[in-house]
């Protein structure tokens, strides 16, 4: 336990000390997003009958709760393989499961950190109401999980850099772009409806702004239900990689 | 008395890359052991093996009866390793390193081992210093001193002194000495070969992943009457 709880504090303090770069640059990214939507889009569009800044907000907040928990995980193991200091949490005897338990937590603790934040800079816009608590926390910790374990894969697996770019530019980044941080895939043609509903990110963003409106484009519990899956198919791949030591023992 | 480290018949390929060809050995407890060969040997594929790092193919391997995979939390609990690189982690300075390292062994509150270690290695001053702003050598001494937080009774030091000063070589081999003569075991490898004959009751030479000799130091040496280490260690090679 104590080996975990290092482990996860470590993980914590390694984004706390750069915190400048880690929380609060993603805050001001989140900002200006909302600046410049809201103020071309405020007047024009409404979503759900809520005002369109307002719509956005929740979809901003969780878009940077997953990349920001994908970022944390990725980037701590690459940097650790990539100057060897790996070693040092390869050698003690840290079971795989407090290992992956101890990155997840802590992606997930820089996520929800990056999304208060958010929350707290962006609410002072519009007049923000929380419906549903415990379905945001329980949407924000899943898909702050989800997005730290893949960056444990995507950690795992690149051996340099681009390769972890690529991973985040070429999969991360669509996958949270067109999830409807931005708009209602209602508001989409039917083709791209259908194809919103295979991208698990939707229905995290979809869950995630049910807490604050008590609308959404599918039932809360069916989005609940899809990211849980998601996630424990992923941890589950996570832990089985770990277990092989894949690509960190040889 | 159970060996503080066994090893039996270890193979490990990388791909057509014969790194151990049937390693077997034995380390008993409270020896000072010379793990020696030329450049990829398989040396530090060894001890990696041993530390868990690489998993063989085929064989055993155990720290104080313990297996390095099946019981690999009992054989790392009992192990501490100086690797080979110069690799620290930038975020952290000196005693905020080695009280993580404490936290992964499962060591809370250790600040008096790590003051110890620290005054031993002539690291008092440099405690509260980010590891980036330490050089070379300093850094070599924090890599030790992560190697001996939880107070293990083997210790593997992979070419420890390789770019330090001659100061630190003879503290860090001091402290060393004291540890052993407390117990410890060691293993080491060392491309300084003095350090070997100075320091090491036994050695190993391996060659190509095989283990070529084996023997007390005195025995090596007095088979090759007034020859240095160096030269036994050329003459087994080319034999």
């Amino acid at each position: 336990m104590i080996g975990f709880l290092t482990l996860l504090e470590k993980e914590f303090l390694r984004f706390w000390k750069v915190a400048f770069q880690t929380v609060a640059a993603p805050v001001l990214t989140a900002l200006l997003y909302l600046l410049i939507f809201g103020h071309v889009l405020d007047d024009h569009v409404q979503v759900h009958g809520v005002r369109y800044t307002s719509f956005l907000i929740p979809g901003l907040v969780m878009m940077q709760v997953l990349q920001n928990a994908f970022a944390n995980s990725s980037s701590s193991l690459i940097q650790a393989k990539i100057t060897g200091s790996i070693v040092f949490v390869l050698l003690p005897p840290i079971p795989y499961s407090a290992f992956f338990a101890a990155y997840v937590l802590a992606a997930v603790l820089r996520g929800m950190m990056v999304g208060l934040g958010v929350l707290l800079a962006t609410v002072w816009f519009v007049d923000l109401k929380i419906v549903a608590p415990l379905w945001i926390m329980a949407f924000a910790m899943l898909g702050g999980g989800l997005f730290g374990a893949l960056g444990m894969i995507a950690g795992i697996w690149s051996e340099k850099f681009d390769q972890l770019a690529s991973f985040q530019n070429f999969l991360i980044m669509p996958l949270t772009m067109l999830s409807g941080v931005f708009y209602s895939i209602y508001t989409l043609p039917a083709f791209w409806q259908g194809v919103s509903h295979y991208n698990p990110v939707f229905y995290m963003i979809d869950g995630f702004r049910y807490g604050f409106f008590g609308v959404s484009d599918v039932a809360p519990e069916t989005s609940l239900l899809v990211v849980v899956a998601c996630f424990a198919v992923v941890s589950w791949g996570t832990l089985s990689l770990l277990k092989r030591g894949w690509k960190l023992r040889a | 008395m159970l060996p503080a480290v066994s090893i039996v018949d270890v193979v490990k390929r990388f791909g057509t890359l014969q790194a151990l060809a049937g390693v077997s050995l034995d380390i008993g407890q409270g020896e000072f052991f010379g793990l020696l060969g030329p450049n990829g040997a398989g040396k530090t594929t060894l001890i990696s093996s041993l530390a868990g790092l690489v998993r063989p193919d085929s064989g055993t391997i155990q720290v104080m009866g313990h297996d390095v995979i099946r019981d690999f939390r009992e054989a790392r609990r009992l192990l501490g390793v100086v690797p080979q690189e110069l690799v620290f982690d930038p975020f952290f300075n000196v005693r905020e390193t080695l009280r993580i390292q404490s936290g992964y062994f499962g060591i809370r509150k250790n600040d008096d081992w790590i003051d110890e270690i620290l005054a031993n290695l002539d690291l008092t001053g440099k405690a509260d210093v980010n590891m980036r702003r330490l050089s070379g050598g300093m850094k070599r001494r924090v890599l030790v001193a992560q190697a001996l937080v939880h107070k293990p009774p083997v210790i593997v030091l992979d070419e420890p002194t390789a770019g330090v000063d001659v100061e630190l070589r003879q503290g860090l081999w001091q402290f060393i000495r004291r540890l052993n003569g407390e117990g410890h075991t060691i293993i080491l490898t060392t491309h300084y070969l003095e350090e070997a004959e100075a320091l090491c009751n036994r050695i190993a030479l391996m060659k190509q992943g095989r283990v070529v000799a084996l023997d007390t130091t005195a025995n090596l040496m007095a088979a090759h009457p007034g020859a240095s280490l160096e030269e036994v260690f050329v003459r087994t090679l080319q034999s």
